[in-house]
């Protein structure tokens, strides 16, 4: 081998982990800075938390991904960092409102924020020991199809007292334990099962079919399992009131559909349906009438139904171009400022600068997602890498779009900066199969998982196992 | 806290937020030359294929004089096109196999179809006996014959190449 060490990448990943860990730092010190507070152990406990579980993170990419992409963790690092200095800051200022109220100050996010942090960290570790090669996960489609089914179904059969929270049910909620949001886990099961259908009828999709128009039409019978999960998934999304969850879903099928077909007329059919079913959506639930009627017009009733989004627009235009300033600003008076509006509070505080930096990172994320999908060497891979990536470009633009009023908010979680357990678990779930995947894009040929060459001689291989397919050739 | 030094630190942190964004595209473009290597031997390539064609099929070494060391293998046509594998010591075996190091989606392929070996500095290809044969360029392939970087091996609908 050819310079193993340069090759690896992972001295740029450790270097880039300490610029990370620099950002965060400093980000934690210019928010006690502006808040006029002393630098404490209790915030020197919370940054070596952070420290501890980056390099935990480190070490495992180099023992069980050697040659993962050098920038897939770094820019989860900083993200995740700068997620956990912003709850943390939304935190101060909770503890200001409530103490300036006589009240007693609410629960702090942040330690559990980063107690989330170690648990997903967690996960990242099983998810690169279990799968140590990809492909096996190709092995139980329909398994994970189920899995995923059930994920969504169960808050929308459980009783809204256990599912519901803010109008939306979504949720499992154990009464004084925890509460999980399943859909983000079932986001990642049906992703599986799309990649390895697609593949098994990849050849079907691009060749059968009428044409019309100079579209050549699929069958619908070849993606009948597809549509089918499909439609069930926006049925039990839309009676959980949870528009974001399927707006995401969709996108990322016919993303899918798109990167294994490479067929305009797939994305042609999936936004004449997606249009027909976002007008039905208008005209037959009160709840998304409402969302659209807040974004054509925030102003009309800016006390009430558009108070959060005219807080968060107002927030933006504060921040400008320069921003305020981290800890210098007012993030907090936008309603969920920690979970679905945290692009609002970094804009607001970092300005229209830094909230670029933010979105490149998700971009460059993607675009190394989107590498590892090009290059790898199996079609499954290529396909869940790209859908994955895909997954988590397309939730910042959802989010993003949202808070900013380029589309109807629908409240999903920013990826890695939101506060929550579920989101972060399963990002980082997400991030452990592309490092995964990239690992194995990048690795040297010899240094492939089972070798061919100790194998027995060709002509004692059983004869069963070398048919050529469709016997075109005989 | 001075007003000074708050502004210093508003802009210094977007500054450092920009910094690593840009190393970031820094690691990315240098995994990208690395990824590219074999455009930047380009017009070599080229002149190996157009002397491999002159003399029927006879491939010749890639550049005379300095033959070039093979370091990747690079799929440039079929459905994998745009894969690229990073050659080391072992055997590269292609084919329809799930444990294949090149695992070809292609009707036209056997399960076990060919594999290309070091020898010397340079590598060789073997066909495993397929159905449908190997080419290397036009020529096809009945004992394990040396690739010159560069020069096309036909697998069913797949072409690879080896770039330096």
């Amino acid at each position: 081998m050819r310079r193993p060490a340069a090759r690896t990448g992972r001295a740029a990943e450790f270097w880039l982990l300490v610029f990370a860990a620099l950002i965060v730092s400093s980000a934690l010190v210019i928010v006690e800075l502006n808040q006029s507070r002393e630098l404490t152990w209790t915030l020197a406990a919370y940054g070596g938390g952070y420290l501890l579980a980056l390099a935990f993170a480190h070490v495992l990419v180099r023992m069980f991904a050697p040659y993962a992409d050098p920038v897939l963790l770094p820019l989860v690092a900083l993200l995740n960092g700068l997620g956990l200095v912003m709850i943390y800051r939304l935190d101060l200022a909770a503890a200001g409102k409530a103490a300036a109220a006589g009240q007693q100050a609410p629960t702090a996010q942040a330690p559990a924020q980063l107690l989330w942090t170690g648990v997903a960290l967690l996960c990242f570790l099983v998810v690169l020991v279990v799968v140590r090669d990809h492909t096996r996960l190709a092995e139980y489609p329909y398994t994970l199809l189920l899995v995923g089914l059930a994920f969504l179904a169960v808050p929308a059969l459980l009783p809204a007292r256990y599912s519901e929270v803010n109008g939306a049910q979504i949720w499992i909620k154990v009464p004084g334990l925890f509460s999980i949001q399943p859909a983000e886990f079932a986001k990642i099961a049906l992703i599986v099962f799309a990649a390895a259908f697609l593949v098994s009828k990849q050849r079907v999709l691009t060749s059968a079919g009428k044409k019309v128009f100079g579209l050549v039409l699929p069958r619908a019978r070849d993606l009948g399992p597809l549509l089918l999960a499909l439609l069930i998934c926006l049925g039990v999304l839309v009676r959980g009131k949870d528009l974001g969850t399927s707006l995401l879903i969709f996108g990322v099928m016919l993303a899918m559909i798109y990167l294994a077909t490479g067929r305009v007329s797939w994305l042609i059919i999936g936004l004449l349906g997606f249009a027909a079913g976002a007008y039905l959506a208008y005209r037959l639930f009160g709840h998304v009438r409402v969302r659209v009627d807040i974004w054509l017009h925030p102003f009309a009733d800016p006390q009430n139904t558009g108070y959060q989004l005219v807080q968060s627009l107002f927030g933006l235009g504060t921040g400008g171009i320069f921003g305020t300033g981290l800890g210098a600003g007012r993030p907090d008076i936008v309603p969920f400022a920690s979970t679905d509006f945290i692009s609002a509070a970094l804009g607001e505080e970092l300005g229209l600068v830094g909230l670029t930096a933010i979105l490149l990172c998700y971009l460059l994320l993607g675009g190394r997602g989107m590498r590892a999908a090009m290059s790898v060497r199996d079609q499954f891979g290529s396909l869940l890498a790209g859908g994955l990536a895909f997954t988590l470009v397309f939730q910042m633009f959802i989010v993003v779009g949202g808070v900013t009023r380029l589309i109807p908010l629908t409240g999903l979680t920013t990826p890695f900066l939101s506060y929550g357990g579920s989101s972060l678990l399963a990002n980082y779930i997400i991030l452990a199969l592309l490092v995964r995947i990239s690992d194995s894009s990048r690795r040297p040929a010899a240094a492939a998982p089972r070798p061919a060459e100790d194998e027995a001689p060709l002509t004692d291989a059983p004869t069963a196992v070398v048919p050529v397919a469709r016997g075109v050739d005989r | 806290m001075p007003a000074l030094i708050l502004q210093l630190t508003r802009v210094g942190f977007l500054i450092l937020l920009w910094l690593f964004v840009l190393a970031a595209i820094r690691v990315i473009r240098s995994d990208l030359r690395l990824a590219a290597e074999g455009r930047v031997a380009d017009p070599s390539r080229r002149a190996a294929r157009r002397a491999a064609r002159a003399s029927h099929g006879v491939p010749l070494p890639a550049a005379p004089g300095a033959p070039l060391t093979p370091t990747m293998l690079v799929v440039t046509a079929g459905s994998l096109a745009g894969t690229r594998i990073r050659l080391g010591p072992g055997p590269i075996l292609i084919g329809r196999a799930e444990d294949s190091t090149l695992v070809l989606d292609d009707d036209y392929a056997s399960t076990r179809h060919a594999r290309l070996v070091q020898q010397g500095s340079g590598y060789a290809v073997e066909d495993l006996g397929s159905t449908n044969g190997t080419y290397l360029d036009r020529t096809r392939v009945v004992a394990p014959t040396p690739v010159p970087v560069g020069v096309p091996i036909r697998i069913g609908r797949t072409v690879i190449e080896l770039r330096p």
